[in-house]
């Protein structure tokens, strides 16, 4: 039981069943399991989005531009559904993969080619990919009523009790749990981010490891800009602004470090959850929305202070007695 | 972020021959906004007027401001992405004074402070704690504005005074806007700061080696928290100006300003980890910002296609040394 607590898993799923807890003393219905299961529906995309951005966070990247991938991608969907409605679901996913695919490769060449720090790199890619998508569009919407049935249909249909949408989700957690654990593609991503240099020695190619981060962050951006698309079935230039900053976010509090080579599958999906479950929450507790800001920032801020108590180097330690005296 | 990094070194003020100011960073910087603004010129015949020219400065005063003290902190090898909503919370709370009848003096006092107050937090909760600033900041904005939101939810402040308006509105001479003068006194006291004090010594050290900077004496911490202290005042200032401007506050008020205020600086020749940088690439990397969009503009590109001009330029500019540095390797091997 001590030992357990040493994980940040079990801190988080301990706060997230206090926080269900609470709820459900005034509102029982809360915690019963087809409106959880309604929440984690509602929370798919975000836990999806915080995988991708965890790969390339491990690698000591960041990537700022997942959120305006996502809208580029979905855009490119929306319009081909619009205007072609005959191509197959499955064809859209693989388009949608593949567009993202291509966004994730040019942040990637431009970090490992260049030697760009990632986040110069996404920062301006993030401004010219939503850039593309007003192009592309030329400012237009496509709405709901340009869908076709089965392009808004395919995510709610109910399989074994729960949508498509929540089987997504939880095939690309087992995916990314078998990818980091099992393969050395996931050992790689982790050398390379613990110490860069180690990982050389060790072989590891950590430019390129560092590239193929990017194309899966590019890969799961892409998948989310369909899910997205259809879920709220509208594309526009706004969707998803700012988003990305909350990506990182349910990585934060699911105890990915920044510095990189930290951070697991549980935790960042843990992590989404929370903010999935605080979102959720506060309508039914009768909280304005507008707190719900402000509640998630309290809990970043929360979960970096608890991250830095497990994370403290030791050569840290002693410039920290320097500080002191 | 990158697995090599870039070579840091302290530039040093006693060697500095021509050729070095030739191919310097801010000259590529002179010769791009030049190249900007001839191309602006020929291309509207509305550009080359004095009164459009001063307009031009207002779209991106407010930012730059902010740019100089986030230049020192991102020098001193942070960062801070609440600046914008430091600007939110500022103006909010600004708009609340109003309401229960408070002067312009008061107004400003309220932005200046609670920039200053949001800033001091950030750095507290960076140099106490010994928390990574990116994440912090991202959590720190996430708060600011969402008490922001709280506050105001989906109304608006309006009803400032008359006065007020001066500060986003007015003019100290001519075409000369109240803005881009506190723009130009604001750089020149960061330049002489970052670039004749032994403060601006401290923080090229802390950026470069902050383990060395530590052991030679340099108080680490209390610089670092003293610089989050600057970029919330400038962020206060920012909030007077764009307040003062619009005249009205809404929760969503400067959202997104983050982002461009750091291609800003990164534009303006700072390197992104730290270490390296100068106040005269930031101001002019500030006008090259300005020119782009002011100039698009006119020529009726809407503003989320400038923002691919602002995102290519700020990718061209940081990759074409790397690559023209690396051809002159190859050649020389």
């Amino acid at each position: 039981m001590k030992n357990l607590f040493k994980y940040r898993e079990a801190w988080l799923l301990l706060a997230i069943a206090v926080v269900v807890g609470l709820i459900s003393t005034r509102f029982p219905a809360f915690a019963r399991p087809d409106n959880l299961a309604q929440v984690f529906n509602d929370t798919s995309i975000l836990m999806i989005l915080a995988l991708g951005q965890m790969v390339v966070i491990l690698t000591r990247g960041i990537d700022l531009s997942m959120a305006a991938n996502l809208c580029f991608t979905g855009m490119v969907v929306a319009m081909l559904n619009a205007a072609y409605p005959g191509i197959p679901i499955p064809l859209l996913i693989v388009i949608a993969l593949a567009v993202g695919l291509v966004l994730g490769a040019i942040n990637g060449l431009l970090v490992w080619r260049l030697d760009i720090p990632s986040i110069v790199v996404t920062l301006g890619t993030l401004t010219i990919y939503r850039g593309a998508t007003f192009v592309l569009s030329g400012g237009a919407w496509v709405n709901a009523d340009q869908m076709s049935p089965a392009f808004i249909g395919f995510q709610r249909a109910v399989v074994a009790g729960i949508p498509v949408l929540s089987w997504v989700a939880i095939g690309v957690i087992a995916l990314f749990f078998v990818l980091m654990t099992r393969t050395a593609l996931g050992r790689s991503i982790y050398a390379a981010g613990v110490n860069p240099t180690a990982a050389v020695y060790a072989g590891i190619n950590v430019g390129r490891t560092q590239f193929v981060a990017f194309c899966i962050s590019g890969m799961i951006s892409g998948l989310c800009g369909y899910l997205w698309i259809s879920r709220y079935v509208i594309a526009s230039v706004e969707v998803a602004n700012g988003y990305e900053l909350n990506i990182i976010a349910a990585c934060v509090i699911g105890g990915v470090s920044i510095a990189g080579g930290i951070g697991s599958v549980g935790g960042a999906v843990l992590g989404a959850l929370f903010l999935g479950i605080i979102s959720n929450a506060l309508p039914v507790i009768n909280i304005s929305p507008f707190w719900q800001m402000a509640i998630s920032g309290s809990a970043i801020i929360l979960a970096v202070v608890l991250n830095a108590r497990g994370e403290r180097r030791q050569g840290r330690i002693i410039l920290k007695k320097a500080e002191a005296r | 972020m990158s697995d090599t990094p870039t070579p840091r070194r302290i530039p040093d003020r006693l060697d500095k021959p021509l050729k070095s100011a030739v191919f310097s960073w801010e000259a590529l910087l002179v010769v791009v906004a030049v190249a900007i603004f001839i191309a602006n010129s020929l291309a509207s015949p509305y550009f080359l007027d004095p009164w459009s020219l001063s307009d031009l400065t207002f779209n991106f005063t407010e930012k730059a401001i902010v740019a100089l003290a986030m230049a020192l902190l991102i020098i001193a090898g942070e960062i801070d992405l609440s600046v914008a909503a430091i600007i939110a919370l500022a103006s909010t709370l600004m708009g609340m004074a109003v309401q229960v009848g408070v002067g312009t003096p008061g107004l400003v006092l309220i932005g200046i402070a609670v920039g200053l107050a949001c800033g001091a937090f950030n750095g507290l909760l960076v140099t106490r704690l010994g928390l990574p600033s990116i994440v912090v900041t991202i959590g720190t904005m996430t708060l600011y504005r969402g008490i922001a939101f709280i506050i105001l939810g989906d109304q608006a402040y309006k009803g400032y005074p008359s006065s007020f308006a001066f500060f986003g509105q007015g003019y100290v001479w001519w075409v000369v806007s109240f803005e881009v003068t506190l723009f130009l006194v604001a750089a020149a006291i960061y330049w002489a700061l970052l670039h004749r004090t032994s403060f601006g010594r401290r923080i090229f050290a802390i950026g470069n080696n902050p383990v060395a900077a530590q052991f030679s004496g340099v108080r680490v911490g209390r610089t670092k928290f003293i610089l989050f202290c600057l970029t919330g005042l400038m962020s206060g200032v920012a909030a007077i100006l764009i307040t003062s401007r619009l005249g009205s506050t809404r929760p969503s008020i400067a959202q997104g300003y983050e982002l461009e205020i750091i291609t800003m600086v990164v534009l303006g020749g700072v390197n992104i980890l730290g270490g390296a940088g100068s106040i005269p690439g930031v101001v002019i990397a500030a006008f090259i910002m300005g020119l782009v969009t002011f100039g698009l503009g006119l020529l009726n590109v809407p503003g989320i296609v400038m923002s691919i001009f602002v995102g290519l330029l700020l990718i061209v500019v940081i990759a074409l040394p790397i690559v023209w540095r690396r051809l002159r390797r190859e050649k020389l091997a």
